[in-house]
């Protein structure tokens, strides 16, 4: 929410003198270096044979370019005891993550709305105990909510992912649109009553048209999130139905023999890939979701 | 309200109409609000209630009193979790706000490419920990990462191998997390940083103060806020910290990086002590809570202090 004003680099400069700004570079330059490092080397290795792997090291460039670990991993690597590569595992994630990221989008904007302009008494109470819910360490729900999914058959079914997704990524949802609706002007609200205007036109007609920022930063937020998200993926799913982190994590920690590094990072860059070309196009927004997670706006 | 001609069915059918109006926004509200009394709060009575069960393989409802929480407590495994804990949590909070701020001062010097560098630092919050914990656990192999990397380039007697030796694996575990959740640091100290009133330091250095000085004694000391933030949201988040010890060492060698977080997985779901990890998750869910609960609760009902 700060996210603002940062781009006004601060006055405090005065004294800088050509060293000091060398050092600075200097520091920037090596501390980029450090953060890019496992990328380059997930890169760099993807693209080896595996002769390649084992006799050079992990900053090499390639001799021989190849996609061929990309190839593998995508079709045919062994995940558990089918060899199939992470494709199915990919489409699974696809699908959570649409329709969950869909649903607790919408249902937070509505929550939000709610909380802003339609205020009762204990509001600020209800929003504080959901909010609660962001917080939690999921692992005090992993019992009762492995033995409901069983109940209500969603056990090991992307539906149960996505249903588990949405139960508590609606606090974060709700979260955002609230503060975001916080500020949008109460005048209008009322005026477009006065005018006849009732909950649902008030909220499609007038809040929805100007929340394209807010609904950018929660989709990106949640589609992160989700895309991300292991506990649940490895709690809740067994074979087939897994998403793509815990299929990921399987390939990496069971394969048996020479370990293929180069398929294991191409796994790994192709598990990647969505939430990287999403934090590539909308950072902006990413930034702003993680900091409107903590600090009030 | 009504219309004065209305025929008495319209008039039913209108009042409905309105009674709906009235209650239409708690109603809409409604679903989510029992969503979370189930599934958060209810879940979580569910899972205490689970803690002073006999419950091993499957939830049964025999009252066993604290023998679950007793079990736990004096597990081994568990003493090595919270050890761990200690001190996987105070230097990956403590490194992550040095390194944090410091590359957030840096950043704040007028330089050029600044959004390349701020995206640079902060990916690797994007990523599953899971994915880029797969490229660690290679950096960190002692046969063909970094030590190899160090060979090749001439220094031979390089020896790293963290990863594998019991007394330092949780040392990579804090480098890992370091690496992943200091831009999210970072992030937040820009903001705050470029939230600072500039007359105040015009002023100052107008007064000759040098520029560290003036970072030392006028804008550190007003990052207070960002300072409880960061504080608050990277203890929990390092008690939660799960992905991290699963991608990198599985909780090994042995179960030397054992944290809380793997301690209640591994006894719930692999060996069938549905009253250990309830408990375990019952102690995890109270520090954590001890820790949001003020804030949120400062959050929410405090002074609606700007820092647009």
């Amino acid at each position: 929410m700060s996210s603002k004003n940062w781009d006004s680099p601060q006055m405090v400069q005065g004294s800088a003198n050509r060293w000091s700004r060398v050092i600075i570079y200097g520091l920037l330059i090596f501390f980029a270096a450090f953060y890019l490092m496992p990328l380059v080397v997930m890169l760099l290795t993807s693209f080896k044979p595996l002769s390649e792997v084992y006799a050079g090291n992990i900053l090499k460039l390639p001799a021989h370019w190849t996609t061929a670990s990309w190839v593998k991993a995508w079709g045919e690597a062994c995940v558990g005891l089918s060899c199939d590569g992470i494709k199915g595992y990919f489409w699974n994630s696809i699908k959570m993550v649409v329709s969950a990221v869909g649903v607790s989008t919408f249902v937070g904007a509505m929550n939000g709305y709610i909380l802003t302009k339609w205020r009762f008494k204990g509001d600020n109470l209800l929003f504080g105990l959901i909010l609660f819910g962001c917080f939690i360490p999921f692992q005090i729900v992993l019992i009762p909510m492995a033995a409901f999914l069983g109940k209500a058959g969603l056990a090991s079914s992307t539906s149960g992912l996505v249903f588990v997704h949405v139960v508590y990524g609606l606090c974060f949802t709700t979260l955002y649109f609230r503060n975001y609706y916080i500020a949008f002007p109460d005048e209008l609200v009322k005026a477009a009553m006065i005018d006849g205007a009732r909950f649902f036109r008030i909220f499609f007609r007038i809040l929805l048209p100007c929340s394209g920022p807010i609904i950018t930063v929660t989709v990106i937020w949640q589609f992160t999130n989700i895309w991300n998200d292991f506990l649940f993926g490895a709690s809740f799913t067994t074979g087939d139905t897994a998403p793509i982190t815990v299929a990921l994590n399987n390939i990496v920690n069971t394969s048996t023999g020479e370990r293929e590094y180069n398929v294991h990072m191409a796994a790994a860059m192709i598990a990647a890939l969505p939430t990287l070309l999403v934090y590539v196009v909308g950072g902006r927004y990413f930034v702003r979701g993680l900091m409107a997670g903590s600090v009030k706006g | 309200m009504m219309t004065i001609a209305s025929s008495p069915r319209q008039t039913r059918a209108a009042s409905f109409a309105d009674w709906l109006e009235v209650r239409l926004p708690k109603l809409v509200l409604a679903p989510s609000v029992l969503i979370t009394l189930v599934f958060v709060y209810g879940f979580i009575a569910w899972t205490s209630i689970l803690s002073f069960t006999r419950s091993k393989t499957i939830p049964k409802m025999e009252w066993a009193g604290v023998l679950q929480y007793a079990k736990v407590l004096g597990h081994e495994r568990w003493h090595v979790a919270v050890h761990n804990l200690m001190i996987f949590g105070v230097l990956y909070v403590l490194i992550c706000m040095v390194l944090g701020l410091l590359i957030a001062i840096l950043l704040d010097q007028r330089i050029r490419h600044e959004g390349t560098l701020r995206a640079i630092f902060l990916y690797p919050m994007a990523l599953s920990f899971i994915v880029t914990g797969t490229a660690w656990k290679w950096i960190l192999n002692p046969g063909l990462g970094l030590e190899k990397l160090a060979h090749d380039w001439g220094w031979s007697s390089f020896h790293f191998d963290w990863i594998i030796n019991e007394q330092m694996a949780i040392y990579t575990i804090v480098i890992a997390g370091v690496w992943q959740a200091s831009g999210f640091v970072m992030a937040m100290f820009l903001a705050g940083l470029r939230g600072i009133d500039q007359d105040v330091i015009k002023a100052a250095s107008m007064d000759g103060a040098s520029l560290p000085l003036i970072y030392w004694r006028i804008i550190i000391p007003q990052l207070k806020p960002v300072f409880v933030s960061a504080l608050v949201i990277l203890t929990h988040l390092a008690i939660k910290s799960y992905e991290l010890v699963v991608a990198l060492t599985g909780a090994g060698p042995g179960y030397a990086t054992e944290l809380p977080s793997t301690f209640m997985y591994a006894h719930t779901f692999t060996r069938n002590q549905l009253g250990m990890g309830a408990a375990s998750a019952v102690m995890m869910l109270l520090t954590v809570a001890a820790i949001m609960v003020p804030y949120l609760y400062s959050e929410v009902r405090g002074p609606r202090t700007s820092s647009h």
